[in-house]
């Protein structure tokens, strides 16, 4: 693929001095204009990998063409085409929200008849107008991040990278990027490398999702292809009291594997049968249930399918092994 | 305006801008070495009975001393604000932008410069309203004003050198006491030939501050002393160039991009 907005990686490896391998070969295209959620617990990897996509950090070895550029050969030709927003909003407290975005339209060669004209365009489009000549230091997480997000646009960029965008923002906040992020790609074919550790993210913004754990990719594909990978959805009847929990384990069996829960009592529903299916058999049996849900596989099931553990959980013991690094 | 120029201008623009948003940074260089200037005046005055004391103001002999703890000052702010860069990660930021690594170091330090040429003006502002007469005329002052903004150039180049290397505020803010020894073990309060401990009399004589005092020194109570001058701009310079290169160099290292 050599397409002018795409981002291309073959056997990208990337280790530190005294450390694991961040980054430890891996694949992956990301289309021109696709939205492509780069999905992993903390210290997965991803932001690793954005560092180097972004030029940040050279790769040990392997290949990597962003815009049909090296990252290792073509640096500042590919800084000219990206726009990017690090996990940390580095913004300077002391200066204003519209200093930041003349600072960086200056640095970004934005011609200077028109430095001015695109700060107030990105300052409404974001939603600061308001708090243009207000200190950073002032504004909370959210106006930050939408900041950072602004300041990434500056130079109309071809692909932008997002790390975390949304970590530790409320939920209108997250809200408010996502849509300014399908805006982006909707309005300006935009193509977005997004990592994240929310499922709830990568399953509504990203067109594909690959899934990163301990350096290498374990999943990829469209949020609907990996969901299908884990196959059937389940059922799950919560009894009314804890004598009935036997009596609906024995009744649930029958149209499915059962799956180990606590809380309720849980199957993986047989081929071709679904949620009616159940109904009228509760129905016909007088099976005294008080509620029953049906689940739809997430991606949280996807990682856990192929990773053997739950997103959060791995999150857990990521951070266990931070002192390491 | 070429590309570099620009990238430039905007540098030291929000150097300049950010440092007139923080009182803290502008007010102690101003205030603290004309208070310590002050103070030594008033309890020294009569060192000036000293046989070969070279002018009879002890007011115009200490003048000199906030010029160059002006620029300690001026080190220690220009290493806080880039190791905050470093630390915030906005230095990051600037790297993914076309900014050229010579054009981030220049840019910072032409703010400093800046900021150094106001202090140096008010330096001298209250030299004259205390009645200092500067014997080399306004002519000197224009070179006072030089000499200030070449020394705030040179002790930035290193405050940004420690800040680029360590990328920590804390360490810079550490090796500010290291740097005011030099200024007290220099000939701030005494010429040289009077220092009595033989000791005091070799550092102050081996110390570079010395003679960046007495070259600022020299044009107020003595008019034009073209030895005191070069030795002045001579080790500040060298100061300058050394400062530079090794600022340049630990800010390719903290800029690493492919």
């Amino acid at each position: 693929m050599t397409d002018a907005n795409g981002i291309e990686v073959r056997g990208l490896v990337r280790e530190y001095k005294k450390g694991p391998r961040a980054v430890d070969g891996i694949d992956l295209e990301v289309a021109p204009g696709e939205i492509y959620g780069f999905l992993g617990p903390n210290g997965a990897g991803k932001s690793t990998t954005v560092h180097v996509l972004t030029t940040l950090l050279p790769p040990t070895s392997g290949t990597a063409l962003v815009g049909g550029f090296d990252v290792v050969k073509d640096g500042p030709r590919i800084r000219g085409l990206i726009g990017v927003a690090l996990q940390e909003a580095a913004l300077d407290p002391l200066l204003t929200a519209r200093d930041h975005l003349r600072l960086q339209a200056t640095l970004q060669s934005v011609p200077k008849e028109q430095r001015g004209s695109r700060a107030e365009e990105l300052l409404h489009r974001v939603g600061l107008a308001d708090d243009a000549d207000r200190k950073v230091s002032g504004f909370s997480g959210g106006m930050k991040r939408r900041l950072d997000l602004a300041l990434a646009l500056v130079h109309t960029p071809r692909i932008l990278f997002l790390d975390e965008p949304t970590t530790g923002l409320d939920p209108q906040s997250r809200t408010d990027i996502w849509n300014e992020v399908a805006l982006m790609r909707r309005e300006a074919g935009v193509t977005v490398f997004l990592t994240t550790q929310y499922l709830e993210e990568a399953d509504v913004l990203a067109d594909r999702v690959g899934i990163i754990d301990a350096g290498k990719i374990v999943a990829e594909g469209t949020p609907a292809e990996l969901k299908a990978e884990i196959g059937r959805p389940s059922v799950h009847a919560i009894p009314r009291t804890d004598e009935d929990r036997p009596k609906i384990t024995e009744f649930l069996a029958r149209f499915g594997e059962p799956l180990a829960s606590t809380r309720d009592v849980a199957v993986r529903l047989n081929e071709g049968l679904g949620l009616t299916d159940i109904v009228r058999a509760v129905d016909q049996n007088g099976v005294d249930i008080a509620d029953l849900e049906l689940h739809a596989p997430t991606l949280d099931d996807v990682f856990l399918a192929k990773t053997g553990r739950t997103l959060e959980g791995a999150a857990e013991e990521s951070q266990e092994a931070q002192p390491r690094r | 305006m070429s590309v570099a120029t620009t990238q430039v201008g905007a540098i030291a623009r929000r150097s300049v801008v950010r440092t007139s948003r923080q009182p803290a940074s502008i007010i102690p260089p101003l205030v603290f070495p004309v208070a310590l200037m002050a103070v030594n005046a008033g309890g020294l005055a009569s060192s000036t009975e000293l046989p070969g004391f070279p002018t009879d103001s002890f007011l115009a002999f200490a003048l000199a001393v906030p010029f160059i703890q002006g620029a300690l000052f001026s080190t220690m702010n220009a290493g806080s604000d880039i190791a905050r860069d470093v630390q915030t990660g906005f230095i990051n930021r600037l790297s993914l932008t076309g900014l050229r690594d010579w054009a981030l170091l220049t840019g910072q330090l032409a703010g400093i410069v800046v900021l150094g040429v106001v202090q140096v003006v008010f330096y001298i502002a209250v030299g004259l309203i205390a009645g200092v007469t500067f014997e080399s005329g306004p002519a000197g002052i224009a070179v006072l004003l030089v000499y200030g903004a070449i020394v705030a150039l040179c002790f930035g180049a290193l405050g940004a050198w420690l800040a680029y290397r360590t990328g920590s505020g804390e360490t810079i803010q550490a090796l500010f006491p290291v740097l005011f020894v030099f200024l007290f073990i220099s000939s701030m309060n005494a010429p040289r030939n009077l220092i009595g401990v033989e000791w005091f009399r070799i550092a102050a004589t081996l110390n570079p501050v010395s003679y960046m005092i007495e070259c600022v020194r020299s044009l107020i109570i003595t008019g034009w002393d073209w030895q005191a001058l070069a030795l002045g701009f001579g080790f500040v310079i060298l100061l300058g160039l050394v400062s530079f290169v090794l600022a340049t160099n630990a800010l390719r290292t903290r800029m690493t991009r492919t």
